[in-house]
């Protein structure tokens, strides 16, 4: 990373099965519990549906879906990331999200070469702080919208 | 009057296009290269041209024409702009103001144009305006018509009241004219005047007031007001009965003899007669300052508009906030219902009406039927038919859709452009139609309609269809494209040519269309709303123009239904009815279950498994279907049960999830949750 680069980035943290995960916190609007989702057919299972967020509606996708974990049943800690992103609007649910965290942008390295996880796609890069373990996602590529259709043939 | 109800309209929008106008002549004469800026003008000036012809205001339309005229020949680069022309096109936008406020005074928008006309014909011609400059100014200020406030003392009574007059006193009811002076110190001046109309009408019949009763309400007089009363009591009653009026210091009551009115009516006319003449020969003095005057009284009047415009923005915003509250509602309707406390039942109860009215003020405050733009083609069509010697017969259909209001306020004047564009190059004359066999009236048809997230609004014509070899080499002549890239364009492609700034396929300039502005600008307007336009187009058969508008926001009556614990929206509009049918009565024909629905073989779509919805498979006895429809094609949707009808604010799922199958969009329902709307034109083959 330059040199030159050495402000301080704020980060929301969360969990996903164990690991520390983060976005910027200018792209995140709104952190909230979970309510009801509405099914919407025809997609892939990662997209949970759509939820009515202060009237507008917006798609959820569930992280540990889309990065291939196991699905866990909704608990008390669950939440959901609301993030902007490229005129789109959509809820990431994750396991817990309850730290927001400076990161130098200095201390960002690009992701270690990992063969066989299935999330490493979707990493931008990591970071280190004191003894934790950032891994910083790359949201274009989380929010693709080309893998969303569960059968791509319907379209004419 | 049946124009009435656009006239509203038309003062609205062409104070707007003047607006803008002027906005960009200011602009110009910063930039004077700038063609893009002339071309801005030029299409203000045209629709502008277009909506007043329509309206029948000929020297607002006449005016405008010459003042396009001019415009026409800097945007090709006949003329240069200089300081001089544009004091010309100043002063003729001065003008076309004067005219528009005359109209938005209830004057008939009629003035003396001639001089400027002459004016900007000159600069056509390319002679310098400065020699008309002197007696044009003169005229350019001269008589401005606007209908008399009649701020004289006495009453005077045209024609029709001098009648009314007449026919009283034939019936034994006596005339008065009563002056009434309210206390300096009143404060709700319009408030009095209420009360002595009020007790006045009760005694008789209120024949005129002065001044007139719209400005007595706005409080538009000093003290003294005078009304002109026939009544059966007698002049001290009268006067008893006004005085009654708290605050009202004098009262003056005057009979009114018939013959007395004759003869100020000769004067006056004759007076009025002198003055006209008189305003032909003033000198140039003082003329500019006396139509100055009036077009300051006519300035101020218009504050008195009792609408206000609001950025949709904000009705956004309202409208979302108010959703939260109904959810909020719904909960404290549950704990109420729980707790059973009677006060508190009572107040939730009445919360819910009231926000019950609030949700469809503020819902209804953005939609607005097509009507109000379709309205005023009819008469326009009719105009433009004997304009261009042409038989037309326009259909409109689906008036009714509603519309959000952004988009309903810009929609009319590429419609317009449409419609005049399928009746003069679109429909043929009479005899050709004939000789192609045809039915000599030519037929236009409008036509709106929901599909999807979309709203549609067609055009079509049977006219003579786009002739695909005359619109490229229009194109090639006019160096949109090049010959190479011509001969591999497909039909579609050919189409959208007609839409390239600067193209026009008729071979003469009418006054109807055909400069070359309208498709462009258009397409542009459509596409800034977040819309497509469309060409289909046969040749000899005739051209379909379809214009398809976002739904950002639309209320749409549906019926809601449920597949086991998911709720999904049906359209009201697409629904012919609902039905329940015994399994017996299901027909197998060729691996699709159909019913016999009066009559008619109706495949059944079983929305369970094309939306996947996770079920324990317990078939019933019974299916409940919703009969659809998609043109004249039909299908059944069965569903486990029927929830009820219900007005929803139509959402879309935003940008992450366009264009899921078979759903149009989504709806929050009273508890909050998000229930999908199905898109049943997509199921319908």
């Amino acid at each position: 990373m330059a040199e030159t680069l050495t402000e301080d980035i704020k980060f929301i943290v969360f969990q996903l099965k164990e690991k520390e995960y983060a976005i910027p916190v200018n792209k995140v609007n709104s952190i909230e519990k979970i309510e009801h989702i509405t099914r919407v057919p025809g997609l892939t299972p990662y997209v949970k549906g759509v939820i009515n967020l202060r009237g507008v509606v917006t798609p959820i996708i569930d992280l540990r879906l889309r990065f291939g974990l196991e699905e866990i049943k909704y608990t008390e800690s669950t939440r959901v990331i609301i993030i902007s992103f490229d005129d789109m609007e959509v809820g990431l649910i994750v396991d817990a999200a309850n730290d927001v965290i400076d990161v130098n942008m200095n201390s960002i390295e690009p992701q270690p070469e990992v063969v066989g996880v299935a999330e490493a796609e979707y990493i931008s890069g990591v970071a280190k702080i004191d003894k934790r373990l950032l891994i910083l996602l790359d949201l274009e590529k989380i929010l693709n919208r080309d893998e969303i259709r569960l059968d791509s043939k319907i379209e004419g | 009057m049946e124009l009435n109800q656009y006239l509203e309209v038309f003062i609205e929008e062409s104070k707007e296009h003047l607006q803008s106008c002027n906005a960009r002549l200011l602009d110009l004469e910063k930039n004077p290269e700038d063609i893009d800026i002339v071309n801005d003008i030029f299409r203000s000036a045209h629709t502008l041209k277009g909506m007043s012809a329509t309206m029948g205001y000929e020297d607002l339309a006449s005016l405008t024409h010459q003042m396009e005229n001019v415009l026409d020949a800097i945007r090709n680069h006949k003329l240069s702009v200089t300081p001089e022309i544009l004091d010309v096109v100043f002063q003729a936008v001065d003008d076309l103001e004067a005219m528009v406020f005359s109209i938005a005074d209830g004057g008939d928008g009629k003035r003396n144009v001639t001089e400027v006309v002459e004016k900007l014909k000159l600069i056509e011609k390319g002679e310098s305006p400065q020699q008309a400059q002197s007696q044009a100014e003169v005229a350019a200020t001269s008589t401005v018509v606007t209908t008399s406030t009649g701020a004289s003392f006495k009453s005077e009574y045209d024609e029709f009241e001098y009648t009314v007059l007449e026919q009283s006193k034939e019936q034994g009811f006596e005339a008065y004219e009563i002056t009434i002076a309210l206390r300096e110190d009143c404060l709700l001046k319009a408030a009095r005047v209420y009360m002595v109309f009020e007790v006045l009408e009760k005694v008789g019949e209120v024949i005129k007031s002065t001044p007139p009763v719209d400005q007595l309400e706005e409080e538009q007089f000093d003290q003294e007001f005078t009304v002109s009363i026939v009544s059966k009591e007698n002049q001290e009653d009268l006067k008893k009965i006004i005085m009654k009026v708290s605050e009202v210091e004098k009262v003056e009551i005057n009979a009114i003899s018939l013959e007395g009115i004759r003869n100020k009516q000769e004067t006056t006319k004759a007076e009025s007669e002198e003055e006209s003449k008189k305003t032909v020969e003033t000198t140039n003095s003082d003329v500019p300052a006396e139509a100055e005057q009036k077009k300051q009284t006519s300035t101020g009047k218009q504050a008195s508009n009792k609408t206000i415009r609001v950025n949709i923005e904000r009705l956004d915003i309202l409208l979302n906030l108010f959703e939260e509250l109904v959810i909020d509602r719904g909960r404290l309707e549950q704990i109420s219902n729980d707790l059973k406390n009677q006060e508190l039942h009572e107040t939730v109860e009445r919360m819910s009406r009231i926000t019950g009215d609030l949700q469809n003020i503020i819902l209804n405050m953005r939609m607005v039927p097509v009507e109000t733009v379709f309205n005023r083609f009819p008469r326009m069509v009719r105009q433009l038919a004997r304009d261009l010697g042409k038989k037309v017969n326009l259909e409109i259909i689906g008036a009714e859709t509603e519309l959000d209001r952004t988009v309903i306020d810009e929609i009319g004047d590429p419609l317009v452009h449409l419609i005049r564009n399928a009746l003069d190059h679109g429909l043929e004359t009479p005899d050709v139609r004939k000789a192609n066999g045809k039915n000599e009236e030519g037929t236009v048809v409008l036509k709106a309609f929901h599909s999807g997230n979309h709203v549609f609004i067609e055009i079509d014509d049977d006219g003579a269809g786009i002739k695909k070899q005359k619109v490229l080499e229009k194109a090639i002549k006019n160096g949109i494209i090049n010959e190479q890239t011509a001969s591999t364009l497909t039909d579609k492609e050919v189409f959208e040519l007609i839409f390239a700034s600067g193209f026009s396929t008729a071979d003469k300039i009418s006054d109807v269309s055909g400069r070359g502005v309208g498709l462009d600008v258009v397409k542009n307007t459509i596409e800034s709303l977040g819309g497509a336009i469309s060409i289909e187009s046969r040749e000899g058969k005739g051209s379909t123009f379809s214009i398809q508008l976002p739904l950002t926001l639309s209320i749409i009556s549906v019926m809601l239904v449920e597949i086991e614990k998911e709720k999904f929206a049906v359209p009201l509009s697409s629904i012919i009815e609902t039905a329940i049918v015994k399994k017996a009565e299901i027909l197998n024909a060729h691996n699709q279950k159909v019913i016999d629905f009066r009559g008619k073989v109706v495949p059944l779509l079983f929305l369970k498994d094309i939306f996947q919805v996770p079920s324990q498979e317990e078939e019933d006895e019974f299916y409940s279907v919703v009969i659809v429809r998609k043109g004249d094609k039909m299908a059944g949707l069965i569903v486990d049960s029927f929830i009820g009808q219900q007005e929803v604010v139509l959402k879309s799922l935003g940008n992450y999830l366009t264009n899921v199958f078979a759903i149009s969009g989504a709806t929050i329902l009273g508890d909050g949750q998000v229930a999908l709307i199905v898109d049943c034109n997509a199921l319908i083959k």
